[in-house]
């Protein structure tokens, strides 16, 4: 599957906007990309595995509030950060 | 209390001086010569990013740790080892540890106050956040632990109280300090929560704030409602600390744990409200304070729009007022707890910025200034690093 990665983490993928990532959850989706990109998901997830306040993450479109929601290998997952201007 | 060698005197530095600045937009290192008269102000390093805090290591003068964050994303401390080049993210930022599934656990929100560690704990790092919690580092910042047990402690949590008893972006752990004679000998500050001590290197820790004032209508024996805004410890009497409390200006000299209002000495016009605290290197009866308006709604800015530093020498018996060079009117600063400092050169040099991004300087022990720069955004913290002595 491939994830979208918002601007303010592309430091992390090389500047890549998006990037391939395996996993059956999404909290496996994350285990993968922090692997790959050492650091991405505390960016993203708390120590308590919540979504942090100003990100939103979709899958195929779809808003999802935690990480146990289930995956498959053609899903497309967005990385959206949003409602923290100024 | 078992200490009782004093702490040796430093010499007068006489090196170049930079500052390192963090700001709500990024942070900057602010470079200055040998006689402190010339000043260059690097480009914005991490633009964009929220950099509560900016400290250089004086065990090696090359390693810089900044406590940073953006709008969206998670926490985190970025480190230099070659004083601002290069940068690279910590592996394990602070965090606390997660609770099971079911429980209501911590986020660290932002690291807000980093300490680097005792002269003989090389690699020791300290890290004050937001919720508050107490992190430290033994290898330079790159991995980060819970230290101590009271990010999780009951008693603790109850101190600490919920988002709502903190300070308006959050309650903060900061003014986290090591006794240089003793590095088991610790302080940290909680805003709200009280002042605190430990004398076996954070095993047990012991509260200290008899004779602090609360606002009024509650409860000084309730330690949630006691509000340092600043501790220092005085390097050559580490015995003595100072603090500029949400009320009122205070000092301590241990073993007693009685605090005293020195601020009642000063003008009853401008009141002993304020944020930072800055100590002189070698002089413990000499600090300063810049005093906010406290009054009504707490504006938190210059009293009247007429900044001004005031400093004491004697202990805060008396306290003069030094404001040649500010503004003699319409100036409306606020300057926050990290944003005010001293060099160790004679004459000292005191440095602030305000949350309205001004750098202003005094090469002479704060009896003139000069404003170093203009238009920085809003001032998070003012660090000096002495780059040689």
């Amino acid at each position: 599957m491939n994830v979208s990665i918002p601007t303010p983490l592309r430091s992390y993928t090389a500047g890549q906007g998006e990037v391939p990532a395996d996993g059956t959850s999404l909290e496996e989706v994350f285990v993968t990309l922090d692997r790959r990109y050492p650091g991405i998901r505390f960016r993203i997830i708390t120590e308590q595995d919540t979504i942090r306040k100003h990100i939103r993450i979709f899958v195929n479109g779809e808003q999802v509030q935690h990480l146990a929601v289930p995956v498959r290998p053609d899903d497309h997952i967005h990385i959206v950060c949003a409602l923290s201007g100024g | 209390m078992p200490r009782s060698t004093k702490a040796t005197s430093p010499q007068p530095a006489t090196g170049s001086v930079a500052l390192l600045i963090g700001t709500r937009k990024g942070a900057f290192i602010f470079r200055g010569d040998r006689t402190r008269r010339t000043w260059k102000l690097s480009a914005p390093i991490f633009l964009g990013h929220i950099v509560h805090h900016l400290v250089l290591d004086p065990r090696d003068r090359r390693t810089i740790l900044m406590a940073a964050r953006t709008g969206h994303l998670g926490p985190t401390v970025f480190r230099s080892t070659d004083f601002g080049k290069t940068w690279k993210e910590a592996t394990k930022p602070p965090a606390f540890l997660k609770v099971p599934e079911g429980q209501q656990g911590r986020a660290v929100d932002h690291v807000f106050w980093l300490t680097p560690g005792h002269p003989s704990e090389p690699g020791v790092w300290y890290a004050g956040t937001s919720p508050q919690g107490l992190f430290r580092s033994i290898d330079g910042g790159v991995t980060w632990k819970p230290f101590s047990y009271i990010n999780d402690d009951p008693q603790y949590r109850e101190w600490m109280g919920s988002v709502q008893d903190g300070t308006p972006d959050g309650p903060k752990l900061h003014s986290i300090l090591i006794d240089p004679r003793d590095p088991a000998h610790l302080y940290f500050a909680m805003s709200g929560g009280g002042v605190h001590e430990s004398v076996d290197g954070g095993r047990t820790w012991t509260t200290i704030v008899q004779g602090l004032e609360v606002v009024e209508g509650f409860d000084a024996a309730t330690i949630t409602f006691h509000d340092p805004h600043c501790v220092r410890l005085c390097p050559t009497n580490p015995d003595r600390l100072y603090q500029q409390n949400h009320c009122g200006i205070y000092r301590i000299d241990r073993p007693s744990n009685q605090w005293i209002r020195i601020g009642k000495n000063m003008p009853k016009q401008v009141g002993d409200i304020g944020f930072p605290m800055v100590l002189h290197p070698r002089d413990p009866n000499t600090v300063w304070v810049f005093p906010m308006d406290g009054s009504t709604v707490w504006p938190r800015v210059s009293p009247g729009g007429k900044p001004a530093a005031y400093v004491t020498r004697n202990g805060g018996k008396t306290w003069t007022r030094q404001d040649k060079g500010f503004p003699r009117a319409n100036a409306w600063w606020t300057v926050k707890r990290q944003t005010m400092t001293a060099d160790a050169h004679e004459p000292l040099g005191l440095y602030f910025g305000t949350t309205s991004g001004e750098v202003w300087a005094s090469r002479t022990g704060g009896t003139s200034w000069t404003c170093l720069a203009r238009h920085l955004p809003e001032i998070y913290s003012v660090e000096v690093a002495e780059l040689t002595r």
